[in-house]
């Protein structure tokens, strides 16, 4: 029951939020240019503009013209954008399976490295391996994500010729419909490779150092001592005694990086000029695109909230602490 | 042939300040089915005894002297694979604070059968029933359930209880007990420690017992190991010590015990604390706090010496017998 | 202030000397600081003068290249520009952007902290929940939302010019809750110990009790943190720039310039982004390893997460 109490708890916090970034959208395009000049040329004379104005509901006080964007929105009707002359929703839907590939691979990437790594470099801190990986942890966080991203194209396109450098390729597979991914054809994963290590490049020397720090305190703690003096095996110690604990932190942590991962898929997607989200947005900005500017605000605010409350679902499951007592942290 | 024989038994802890010696040259031993009581303040070094025994001292501590003989295995040299396998088994360990001593995201049931199934090539099933067996044995009410129930399910009590069970898993036959009342309600220790003493004896399982506590070490123990700074300061059987202790710090720590003379009259404490492991002083390390010190205790340790009916190091102890001392 | 005072006589010192790499670190972040402090000294042109570009010098490679011209020692843009100048330029902006953002999140943080800290109930709840609210939508995001709604506000023009200060007031707001949370659980911690309540049965107020007694204990960790976060807000304005939210080409931080000359990477002209790239990850690289020797030697109580 107390289960039920906190999901309830959480899902309403969650609306709230996406109450709050619904407003500012809302008011972002409120003052953000003016509809009319989609509709209409320069030649309509001001009493006209008047009166569609009116029709339009243009001069409703705020809070009517709000809980009518905030209808259309549930409704999924996010307006259409300027530049591509479609449903800001549908240009949303295109340019998703894009990005979501790209965070799936970088995802891959950093947690088939940075966890076994971070275990290694907490249990052998002074292997040569853990130090390497200490030292290249610290040149990883001081790269901006950007250069890291020049620098593979320079590599590995430019110089090796091996990889492609922009674009998803020609080659995806569907595997719904409108959802194409990369993962299934070689052309596909070759050019997915460069930008998934780029965007993993900036959360891989943060996990490898949070993986490390925190299983190492627990290492420390009299349950692992007590653990050894059972007689257990040191797989078992490490990897079930030391790890399951060592998880919880990480996957706080991890929850709230997913947010920072989807901000870098911007930087990331238009070095490579990847047709996703990010890249989306930023060419938004520039044109001024403003229904698409809100719908990616949207959109991207929807996914933090939702993957904040998976993350925080998820932990109270694994942690038995948390669940018996039912209340947030 | 006692069970446990340790032999000059030497630890240190190298530091950015130099090489720290915990224990020097320590030596008790445990027959089979045999009580020993080691006692002493907090930094004496016990816990360090009872971790090198097992060979579990936390970086950088090392045994660097000594031997440790085990049913005629020097522990000190083991490999991991044949050390690890005492672990658990032969030798059972009870850690100071139940509370920290289970893991938290794993049942009860699960952290049971993994020590039993870390020893013997037995079904789960199996396991679990002797698992189920010793929970019954230590007086947890429903043992079926509470296999699984998460440690923070249970009262400090309880915890220790399972602490107990897991400890008796394999029929041990030594267990090293490590404060094992001190963390908990007062209104409980008695009981906990009794149920321990009675285990030990039904299952004819040597125990070494590590306090602070002269009182529970003369109710439960045979024979008694005092610790001041890593040294030996006195040690024989308990009653005998007990009764006529010799060393200062014996004696101080008697008769700091509750019920010891006049009644409602004033505890005795000894005076100053145990100095830190970098800065022992020299010649005999207590005494700065003795009341008996002199010139000659200064310089140089004194021996352990064989006087009347135990061991004693003091370079006072024939005079202190006599009561001529001051 | 006597506890930082006593570090720094000795054990402090004492380690640094001992330490290459720290030694190495700050050598070169102070000569970072002092470069970016003198370029107008030091630079052989003004980059932000169009007067003195001459389209005819575009695109000359490093000196020590063939075809480099001793004008022009790290070479030239593809408008004229000379790089050395305009690095130091560069420097002078993305470090002066760094630590006026920095100051901004440490007056906020500060503010918002010790109210949190002390005056706890919904206060507190109110803040830390928009903290971890905050956190979760990542800083960087925020900052690049804010920045994109104000260039299609404001319009382009309006927005260079107002540039430096939308940057440090955004990187500063979006990272306030790094101090914050850091202030408040040293507040928590201070107001445990004796002497707080003791100065409280004196009869000092709250604000007192907060500077004499509080916020002196904060320093180690505030020390720790604000290096980390200079080194976090050049790359966030780096980052920023890069993506034509920051600084314009016409005064380019270190970002911008790199920016800027990666339409050159393919085409041979690799200086031009190559150059104040290396510069920028020497500088955060050196920042970085002088936070985390002083995390190391320090120790403080940070907030972890």
């Amino acid at each position: 029951m107390a289960f039920v109490a906190f999901l309830i708890k959480r899902l309403l916090q969650a609306v709230l939020v996406m109450f709050v970034i619904s407003l500012i959208g809302f008011s972002i395009q409120d003052n953000l240019g003016d509809p009319l000049r989609e509709l209409v040329g320069q030649s309509v004379s001001e009493a006209q503009r008047e009166a569609m104005r009116d029709e339009l509901g243009l001069n409703d006080p705020f809070l009517v013209q709000y809980g009518r964007f905030l209808g259309k929105a549930v409704q999924g009707d996010l307006g259409r954008s300027y530049f591509f002359k479609r449903p800001v929703l549908d240009v949303i839907g295109d340019k998703f399976p894009a990005t979501a590939d790209l965070v799936l691979g970088a995802t891959l990437i950093i947690v088939l490295v940075s966890v076994p790594l971070g275990c290694w470099c907490a249990i052998r801190p002074r292997h040569w391996l853990s130090r390497i990986a200490m030292g290249a942890s610290i040149i990883g966080i001081s790269i901006p994500v950007f250069l890291t991203a020049i620098f593979l194209i320079y590599l590995f396109s430019v110089n090796l010729g091996w990889l492609a450098s922009f674009g998803r390729g020609e080659h995806l597979v569907e595997i719904a419909p409108g959802w194409t991914t990369g993962f299934l054809t070689l052309d596909g994963l070759s050019h997915l490779i460069l930008p998934s290590i780029a965007l993993s490049s900036i959360m891989m020397p943060l996990f490898i150092r949070l993986i490390r720090s925190e299983m190492m305190e627990i290492l420390e703690q009299d349950y692992i001592k007590f653990a050894w003096a059972k007689g257990l095996a040191a797989r078992r110690v490490w990897f079930l005694h030391a790890f399951k604990n060592t998880l919880l932190p990480v996957i706080t942590v991890g929850g709230v990086q997913i947010g920072t991962m989807l901000a870098y898929t911007i930087l990331t997607e238009s070095v490579f000029q990847w047709p996703g989200l990010g890249f989306m947005f930023i060419e938004a900005v520039t044109r001024v695109d403003t229904p698409l500017i809100i719908g990616y605000i949207i959109v991207v605010g929807l996914i933090f909230v939702v993957t904040n409350t998976v993350v925080d679902l998820i932990y109270t499951m694994v942690n038995p602490t948390v669940r018996l007592m039912g209340a947030a942290r | 042939m006692p069970l446990l024989d340790v032999r000059d038994l030497r630890v240190e802890f190298p530091t950015r300040h130099g090489v720290l010696t915990a224990l020097h040259d320590v030596s008790f031993s445990v027959d089979k089915g045999e009580r020993l009581g080691i006692v002493g303040e907090s930094g004496a070094g016990k816990s360090v005894a009872a971790f090198a025994i097992l060979n579990l001292l936390s970086r950088p501590g090392r045994i660097t002297g000594g031997r440790i003989l085990f049913e005629d295995r020097d522990l000190a040299t083991l490999s991991r694979a044949d050390m690890r396998a005492i672990r658990g088994d032969r030798i059972s360990m009870i850690f100071q604070d139940p509370m920290m001593t289970l893991n938290p995201v794993l049942t009860i049931g699960t952290q049971m059968v993994e020590t039993l199934k870390a020893h013997r090539d037995i079904s789960d099933a199996e396991a679990r029933r002797i698992a189920i067996q010793r929970l019954g044995e230590v007086k947890i009410p429903s043992p079926e359930k509470r296999m699984a129930s998460y440690p923070h399910e249970l009262s400090g009590g309880m915890r220790q209880r399972v602490v107990i069970a897991i400890a008796l898993l394999t029929e041990p036959a030594l267990i090293i007990a490590d404060e094992p009342t001190t963390a908990l309600d007062v209104t409980i220790q008695a009981e906990i420690m009794s149920l321990m003493l009675d285990l030990c004896r039904t299952h004819g399982v040597g125990l070494i017992l590590i306090t602070h506590d002269l009182a529970v070490v003369s109710q439960v123990t045979q024979r008694v190991v005092v610790l001041y700074a890593g040294r030996v300061v006195e040690s024989g059987q308990t009653a005998r010590v007990v009764q006529n202790p010799v060393h200062p710090y014996t004696r101080g720590l008697l008769s700091a015990l509750p019920g010891e003379g006049e009644p409602g009259a004033r505890l005795n404490q000894i005076r100053g604390s145990m100095p830190p492991l970098t800065a022992i002083p020299p010649g005999c390390a207590f005494h700065p706090r003795c009341d008996y010190a002199e010139e000659r205790c200064r310089v140089g340790v004194p021996p352990l010496d064989v006087i009347e009916d135990h061991n004693v190091r003091c370079t006072r102890a024939r005079e202190l017998i006599r009561g001529v001392a001051a | 202030m006597s506890r930082l005072s006593a570090v720094l006589g000795s054990d402090f010192v004492y380690r640094f000397r001992r330490d290459p790499i720290a030694i190495v670190a700050f050598a070169v972040t102070a000569a970072f600081m002092l470069a970016a402090l003198l370029a107008p000294v030091l630079s052989p042109m003004n980059p932000h003068d169009p007067a003195q570009l001459d389209i005819m010098n575009s695109e000359i490679p490093p000196v020590w290249q063939s075809g480099g011209d001793p004008a022009f020692l790290l070479g030239t843009d593809d408008q004229g520009r000379d790089m050395l100048s305009a690095i130091l330029y560069g420097l002078r902006i993305s470090i002066t952007i760094g630590i006026f953002a920095v100051m901004v999140q440490m007056a906020l943080g500060i503010v918002i902290g010790l109210m949190s800290g002390y005056l706890g109930g919904k206060v507190d709840a109110f803040f830390m929940r928009l903290a971890d609210i905050q956190l979760a939508m990542s800083t960087l995001m925020l900052a690049i939302v804010a920045l994109a709604v104000f260039k299609a506000a404001f319009g382009a023009e309006l927005f260079s010019d107002m540039a430096i200060i939308m940057l440090v007031l955004v990187i500063g707001i979006a990272e306030w809750p790094q101090y914050a949370r850091t202030i408040r659980a040293s507040v928590l911690a201070e107001r445990k110990k004796e002497y707080v309540d003791a100065a409280r049965v004196i009869g000092l107020s709250a604000p007192t009790i907060m500077r004499r007694h509080i916020l002196p204990n904060t320093l180690s960790p505030l020390l720790v943190i604000s290096t980390v976060q200079v080194a976090n807000a050049i790359i966030s304005e780096a980052a920023l720039s890069f993506l034509g939210l920051g600084m314009p080409v016409t005064m380019p931080s270190l970002g911008s310039l790199i920016s800027a000359g990666f339409a050159y990477i393919f085409s041979g002209s690799w200086w031009i982004t190559t150059i104040p790239s290396i510069v920028l990850i020497v500088l955060i690289l050196s920042i970085n390893l002088l936070g985390d020797w002083l995390r190391d030697v320090l120790n403080p109580r940070l907030y972890k997460g």
